[in-house]
């Protein structure tokens, strides 16, 4: 083998190490902070050799009281992914199977949009129905963005799928609407994954709505992540060990489900 | 085949009316909670910006025209700047991000073994919370007892501020901008060659085309509506980053608002100061110019294609 035709795999290995290492060392670095002391994470000699402790999580649990606001985020993402799949996923569909094209761009301007532009309003529409505050009015926020995303990818999926199954279905006696649901959600599994795995981990990570929509009893991780940082000196071991409770889980979730979440995020890039 | 049962005689009314009218008895909740939570704010917050509204939203406030958009536009010390922050924060993490993004697409096109490890770790940055994203660079850039300084102490340059720096806080941002969303670009574009097909590669080659040639004249151009749409997507959220530069330069971007993009501006009249009417002419306005640049990007795409 000539040196040229050796020269791109050991340059590719080379750009990709450097890749990898940008990319996985400043997590390397928040997970080894959590397990320092906040002696050790001021001291450059105590950089790999420290004694470990747990302290920094006992610290979110405990005083924090990082339980709840765990399973907030939990029942907000969960709720809003489950009621956007159940009114999206037709929507879609139909959306898909007759062309409906003035209701997929209006999906379109549903992500356009910034949606600070909308917290005023909800925020006072909330207030008005005695809704601030609740679950009620996080779930609807949420779903204002995992609705369009879910509507978004399985319109992509549905076009992909053969109609020749619904139409044979239909041939032997089933409805239209008794055909999507006895025949092509048999075969969406994959699509219903991507859209409901992406609609949770965006509904995970949301920091906006929370901010301004919830109270003391609704607040989800993000919010009680950013309220650490607002005393006069940061608990640095803390901080990261709050940051780590809140990423760990989604970064597990991602690579279990690595395929479908890949398959969301590129989704609608390819085609039209 | 599963049997299919004959519906009950009270049901099948119902059924044949649903599937007579499928198009709006399956698209009608969807559409109605956009319409819903996206119609009537939206024109609220129209409405608002022509008012006085300040303090409570509840209270009546006063209907003033376009005096708000007025004292927004010739606003010297908030507004423009932000436009301008906003802009530049966008332009910068696009550019690097689409560059970089298709240097590590092109490094992963060809499969090799180990290649699906790589995959799974650049996922990592753009499934992992914002907030804790910006938490964790806030210690690595903090002043004195982050890792960047004690690193660059190692080649002998002094300590920066980062962060803390008004004149480094919108670079150090941009920065962990592009390092959580590179990944992004890089995915969807390695989806985008890999759906290329290889005769119009292989005749390039035999044509005595070297990397560069084809990569220029055959794999770009084949790429680009795939390009046009990454840059989409992410024009889309880089204009309305938040959660980074909330988390670490809190309310208003800083002492000396050195990270006021539009986004936070419009945060900070809302709810820091309660002026809603303000806030609402600066999104109205903040809103006419996402609309327009994806306007322009989608424009370029349908150009690509025809």
């Amino acid at each position: 083998m000539s040196s040229k035709r050796l020269a791109y795999p050991i340059f590719r290995i080379v750009m990709l190490t450097v890749v990898v290492m940008t990319l996985v060392i400043p997590f390397a670095w928040m997970v080894l902070s959590s397990f320092k002391s906040n002696l050790a994470i001021t001291d450059p000699k105590q950089l790999l050799s420290f004694s470990p402790t747990l302290a920094n999580y006992e610290t979110v649990f405990g005083v924090a009281d990082f339980l709840p606001f765990l399973i907030n985020s939990l029942v907000i993402g969960l709720a809003s992914t489950l009621v956007s799949l159940v009114i999206g996923v037709p929507a879609a569909w139909v959306m898909a199977r007759y062309q409906m094209t003035k209701s997929s761009t209006g999906v379109l301007v549903a992500r356009i949009i910034p949606t600070i532009s909308l917290l005023i309003p909800w925020y006072y529409i909330f207030a008005q129905t005695g809704l601030a505050g609740t679950y009620t009015s996080l779930i609807l926020a949420h779903m204002f963005v995992s609705l369009p995303l879910i509507v978004w990818i399985m319109l992509g999926f549905f076009e992909q799928l053969p109609i020749d199954l619904e139409e044979s279905a239909q041939v032997d006696g089933l409805t239209p609407i008794g055909a999507f649901w006895r025949i092509t959600l048999r075969l969406s599994t994959p699509g219903l994954a991507t859209a409901g795995i992406l609609s949770f981990i965006f509904s995970w990570n949301n920091f906006m709505f929370a901010l301004i929509l919830s109270s003391a009893q609704t607040r989800t991780l993000p919010i009680a992540l950013y309220n650490f940082i607002s005393y006069a000196s940061i608990d640095w071991g803390g901080l990261m060990a709050a940051s780590v409770t809140i990423t760990l889980p989604v970064c597990v979730f991602a690579l279990i489900f690595q395929r479908y979440v890949v398959a969301g995020l590129t989704a609608g890039s390819m085609k039209g | 085949m599963t049997p299919l049962h004959p519906p009950a005689a009270t049901t099948s009314r119902l059924s044949a009316f649903a599937n007579k009218h499928r198009k709006y008895v399956l698209a009608g909740p969807a559409t109605f909670f956009i319409a819903c939570m996206l119609i009537i704010p939206l024109g609220f917050t129209v409405y608002l910006s022509m008012t006085g509204a300040s303090g409570s939203v509840s209270r009546n406030a006063d209907f003033i025209g376009l005096a708000n958009y007025l004292e927004v536009l010739t606003s010297n010390d908030r507004f423009w700047p932000a436009v301008g922050r906003t802009f530049a924060f966008t332009a910068v993490v696009l550019a690097v991000e689409m560059l970089a993004g298709l240097g590590v697409a092109l490094l992963l096109w060809r499969t090799f073994r180990g290649d699906s490890i790589i995959r799974v770790i650049i996922l990592l940055p753009l499934v992992a919370t914002p907030v804790a994203v910006g938490m964790m660079w806030m210690l690595i850039f903090h002043p004195t007892i982050g890792a960047a300084n004690e690193i660059l102490s190692w080649i002998g340059v002094s300590a920066q501020g980062w962060l803390s720096d008004p004149r480094q806080a919108l670079p150090t941002l941009m920065f962990i901008d592009i390092w959580q969303w590179t990944p992004m670009v890089a995915l969807i574009l390695l989806a985008g060659l890999r759906s290329i097909s290889d005769e119009p590669l292989e005749a390039a080659a035999v044509d005595g085309a070297n990397s560069f040639q084809r990569l220029i004249h055959v794999i770009l151009p084949t790429l680009a509506p795939t390009l046009i749409t990454a840059l989409l997507l992410r024009a889309i959220d880089a204009l309305k980053t938040f959660d980074i530069i909330y988390a670490t330069k809190g309310k208003g971007g800083g002492s000396y608002h050195e990270a006021e993009t539009l986004n936070i501006l419009a945060y900070s009249y809302s709810f820091d100061y309660q002026y809603y009417g303000k806030a609402s002419a600066v999104l109205v306005l903040f809103l006419i110019i996402i609309l327009a640049i994806c306007a322009v990007l989608i424009i370029m795409r349908k150009g690509r294609k025809a």
